[in-house]
Order: structure tokens, then sequence, then C-alpha cells
């Protein structure tokens, strides 16, 4: 298996070194980091090429590395139904880049780069239909980014006075409680209510 | 003046013959759930159809990333909350493949076992609420009696009829009484029965027929397209099956079937899912003759860092009960890395792509849901039919919101 998948990795690598940029198999699984310039490119070689044939689209979804220059990983998951193959692609973006859609290629990314649209904020050029899906109508935000916080910024509820729903501000009872069960032994970083400022006056 | 010269008066821009656009759902029973589709119509014929999704959206993903590996496991029971256990499988396998851990071969087996029941259970629902969504009442109460059935064994394995939190990375949660083998057998040997009554009703029904006959036709190459898994392939001829193809578990050594169709139509579809349940209960049989033989006895969960100490051994030993004290509030860690787990769903190929930074929750967790895909294709499969096809064409592509809009 793992053979089959360095084969595979090398002949990729050759084919289109200007896509390329590195790969590794680990866990049985092959991962191939790609450039984002000709990302639509490259799929439409995956699908056709006879040795990979990776005609079936599993996923498309990403990644937000807050911390990073290159802050989003878009992977894609393709699999050859032909070949018995998986293949994972992983493309860096900065904040603001635009990744070409790959849907003239693979008709059904469309629900997934909405996806990925609506839920971190990538736009895609190219593609149909960038409306957000899964998120309410009129809604703000891109949840799945690290800086938007579990509770949202809105809540609705039905309104008696006014017979329609309303949305308000998110209005806590309790703060939301994010506890952090990490062993005080092994490297958690707790800093105590009232800490924060002996910690920077320290240093 | 009543003698016809006088038409001019049809042709105002208010009168001029447009499309009409309806709203199919978010209340509507054929709609299976929360889906709300608006659908463009040229008298009968559906011309486009926009299928609005996201009203069940619970947010799971995000909510994930500030709980442990543990407690996201019930999460999944609330995707497809048909065959709960298999979404389970997909989670535990994911953990399990990321921090390299052996289950035991009974834990594999009832895993099977239990599959297998969500399998049936699935298709159950489908087959007999796709049978009332073309106008066939008398199905979907045969086959809620032998659900019924099925999820009384989930209550006595785990004690919850739906939301299992059965499967645990490592193993199952409890080992299955000997008297609870012996029933679901005895059940699994009486189930081909139920699947005969129900095709009995169907199989040959005139109305049946002309509602499903070359009804949502599927090709090789809209396989392709849209990605389709599960039955939307095997209905349209090609033979492929997760279990078959990259083996998971222990479904190598199970001798079963796939049935594929050959028209790729929602009738075919029909008879593949009919099959599919025996072809299940024939891999139940098996389970069930196989968790009896005494190679197969032992522990059910892999004693170690994933798993709680056994009862007895939290009684005599500090280091035992400071482990499950810690397992229940840090919870385990899993090692830095990406992994992509899938199985086969009764919808279709059901992954997880989970991201973990090394720490005790995952840092990101993508679901793959077979039911998203599908969909999607609502406007390629739906477009050119009629109105009434729509349900018929929705029913056989097996939607389930909790999946969908996760």
């Amino acid at each position: 298996m793992t053979e089959a998948l360095k084969d595979l990795g090398t002949h990729i690598e050759l084919k289109r070194s200007d896509c390329v940029l590195g790969w590794q198999i680990t866990r049985g699984e092959l991962t191939v980091d790609v450039a984002p310039a000709n990302i639509a490119g490259f799929v439409e070689f995956l699908k056709t090429d006879a040795t990979c044939k990776f005609s079936t689209l599993v996923d498309i979804t990403a990644v937000d590395h807050p911390g990073r220059a290159k802050r989003f990983d878009v992977v894609y998951h393709f699999l050859s139904m032909y070949q018995n193959q998986r293949i994972r692609l992983r493309v860096g973006l900065h904040e603001d880049d635009v990744l070409a859609s790959i849907t003239d290629v693979h008709p059904s990314a469309n629900w997934f780069e909405r996806e990925v649209f609506d839920m971190f904020g990538i736009l895609f050029s190219g593609h149909p239909d960038l409306r957000r899906i899964l998120t309410d109508y009129g809604f703000r935000g891109h949840p799945l980014r690290k800086d938007f916080p579990t509770t949202g910024y809105t809540e609705v509820r039905y309104d008696e006075v006014e017979k329609r729903v309303v949305y308000e501000p998110v209005n806590l009872v309790q703060e939301y409680r994010q506890f952090d069960f990490m062993s005080p032994w092994e490297g958690a970083d707790y800093v105590l209510p009232g800490d924060e400022k002996t910690e920077g006056s320290a240093k | 003046m009543m003698d016809g010269s006088k038409f001019d008066d049809a042709q105002t821009g208010e009168q001029k013959i447009r499309n009409f656009n309806i709203n199919f759902g978010p209340q509507h029973p054929a709609a299976h759930g929360v889906l709300r589709m608006v659908l463009e119509l040229d008298g009968e014929i559906v011309e486009r159809v926009d299928p609005h999704i996201g009203l069940l959206h619970r947010g799971t993903e995000k909510l994930m990333e500030s709980r442990t590996y543990l407690q996201n496991l019930p999460y999944f029971d609330r995707l497809d909350y048909v065959g709960t256990m298999n979404q389970e499988h997909a989670w535990c396998l994911a953990i399990e493949k990321l921090s390299g851990v052996e289950i035991p071969r009974r834990a594999s087996l009832i895993r099977v076992l239990y599959c297998e029941i969500g399998r049936i259970l699935n298709h159950l629902l489908n087959v007999t609420t796709q049978a009332m969504d073309v106008g066939a009442l008398t199905p979907p109460l045969w086959g809620f009696e032998a659900r019924e059935d099925l999820m009384i064994f989930y209550e006595r394995a785990c004690g919850a009829r739906l939301h299992a939190a059965y499967f645990r990375p490592g193993g199952v949660h409890q080992d299955l009484p000997p008297k609870l083998i012996d029933d679901i057998e005895a059940w699994a040997e009486r189930f081909p029965k139920v699947v005969d009554d129900i095709s009995e009703l169907l199989t040959e029904n005139r109305i049946f027929k002309q509602r499903n006959v070359d009804i949502g036709v599927v090709t090789e190459q809209d396989i392709q397209d849209w990605a389709y898994s599960g039955v939307m392939v095997r209905g349209s001829g090609l033979a492929w099956d997760l279990r078959r193809a990259q083996p998971y578990e222990c479904y190598d050594e199970f001798d079963f079937r796939i049935p594929v169709g050959n028209n790729g139509d929602c009738y075919d579809r029909y008879l593949c899912r009919m099959e599919e349940m025996r072809q299940s209960a024939h891999i139940m049989r098996q389970a069930c003759a196989k968790l009896r033989e005494p190679e197969n006895q032992g522990d059910v969960l892999t004693r170690g860092k994933l798993t709680p100490p056994t009862r007895s051994d939290m009684k005599t030993s500090m280091e035992a009960l400071i482990h499950h004290f810690k397992l229940y509030t840090e919870g385990f860690r899993v090692p830095e890395g990406e992994v992509y787990a899938c199985v086969e769903a009764p919808k279709g190929e059901f992954g997880v792509y989970l991201v973990s930074d090394g720490t005790n929750k995952p840092y990101r967790a993508k679901i793959r849901a077979p039911g998203y895909l599908h969909l999607q294709s609502m406007d390629h499969l739906g477009s050119g039919y009629q109105l009434a096809d729509v349900s018929a064409i929705l029913g056989s592509l097996d939607i389930v919101f909790g999946e969908v809009d996760r």
C-alpha cells in the first residue's frame, strides 16, 4: 500500500513539478502540498491522468491557524474508485488570498466551497454562486475561524409583542464556561486571575 | 362581446405565462426534516431546484473544538440520527488511527454487529418512508415494528435507543450479555421474512413502480461529477463498497455480497437497499456465531491511555483510580497530526478529517456527510421531472438533516 502511494507521489511530482511543493506519506495517507496558483489545473490533471484518476471529490475543508502568516490551510480529499486510492491536497493561503474554484472540474465542489466561504470567509474565484450555505440568512462573521466565539454574537427569540422573530446581541446569564482540564504538570500554561500583570512585569 | 374576437387582454404583462416558484418545505412531510427547496416550475415540470439547507445547523464542528475527544463522541449520534453507531465508528477509527491503537477482537466483532444493525435501521426507515412519499402507508408501519426490535437491541447493549455513545476509542463501552447475542441471532434468522413481506407490498406494486422506475436516473458520469457514494453508486451498477474496497474493522473475514442495480433509477436503489438488508442480516448471523467462539472471548476495551481501567482495578489500585479520574476530566491526548477515516455508513461514505495539535481536544474536525453531496445534486437530478417526482427522488437520495446541516 505504502509502496503504491510512494510511486504515486513520485509520479505526480514528476508530472506537475510546477504545482507540487512537497509530499509525504503519514499513516498510510498521501498528502501533497500544492501551490495555490494553479489549483484547478492540478485537480484537472489528477482527474484525467491515467495513473491517478482521482475522479471523485471527497471533501473540501479548511483549517484556521491564526498564528501563521499563511493563516488558512485549504484541504482537498480525493478518491479514485478506479485505482482504489485516496489523496489529500493542502493549500496554504494568506487571510485575504482568493483561491480558484474547482467547480468546473468537479461540479460537486459547489457546496463544499460555499461551506468553506461561509465558515472561514475564504473567497473562491469563478464560483457560480458563492452564497452562505449553513448559517442563517443575513448572518455575519465566519464561525469556524478561531477568533469567532463559540457563543456567537446574536441570539434569536420569538417576540410575543411584535409577533415575529427578533435578533438581539447575545446576553449570557453566566460566562461561557470553558473548562481546561489539561494537566498542570504537563505543559498547561495557567495564568491565574490577577496574575497577568506580575507575569508581564517580571520579564 | 363573447364571440371570441377579443383575446388581447390575455397578453398583458400581468398575465404573460411565466414560471412559477414554490417553496417545498421547510414544513413538508416529504422533505424528511427541515429542507427548504425553492422549485421553479414550468407547469408541472421542474425547471430548477435550489435547496436551502442549514435550518438544523448546530455548529457541531465548532463545538467539537472546545470539548475533549470523548465528550465529542455523542455529537456523532446526533448527525444521522437513524443509524447512529456507524458515525461513532468513524470518529473512533480516526482517533485509533492517529494514536495507533489496536482494538480487541471481540470489540471489533461487536462493532461489525452493531454497524449492520444500524444499516438495517437506516434502510428500513428509508425504504418505507420513501414508499410513503409515493403513496403507500402500510410499509412504514411494518418497517417500524422491526426497527423497534432493533432499537431494543441498542438499548440492551448500551441503555439508549438512539443516541447510543456505545463505540468508544479503543473498543466498545461494555460487553454484550450472552442472552442478547442469542436474541439478536434469532431476530436475524427471522428478519429476511420481514423484508420479503415488505417486498411483497412494494416490489411488484403497480403504483410504486410507476412512481419509481426510470425516475432520478444516475449514470456513471453523474457518480463522478457529483461525488456519490453508497447506494447512489451501487444502484447504477458500480460495485463500490468501502467494506470491500478498503476494508476496515474485520469486514474482510465476513461473507457478504454487494448488490448492484442496472438502471440507476429510484427503483433500483430501492432494490439495492432491500438486498443490503438481507446481506446485513447475514453478516449479523456470522458475527453472532463468531462472538460465541472461545477464541473471541475477552475484554472489549484496549486497556491503556484511551480507556478507563476496569472497575476491580479501581477498587484496588490507586494509579487506576487516578487514571480514571484524569481520563474523565482532562481526557486523553491524541498525537499531533492529521488523519482521514471513513466508513461505509448506510447512506454512503461517512468520513472524519481530524487535525490534532497534541492536546486533549481536536484542533479541527471536519465531518464529511454523504447526504450533503447527494442533496447538492438535487438540481441536476430533479430538473426536467414532474413536481410529484421530486419527493420520490428526494426519498431515494436518503437524506437526513442531522448530517447534512451538522
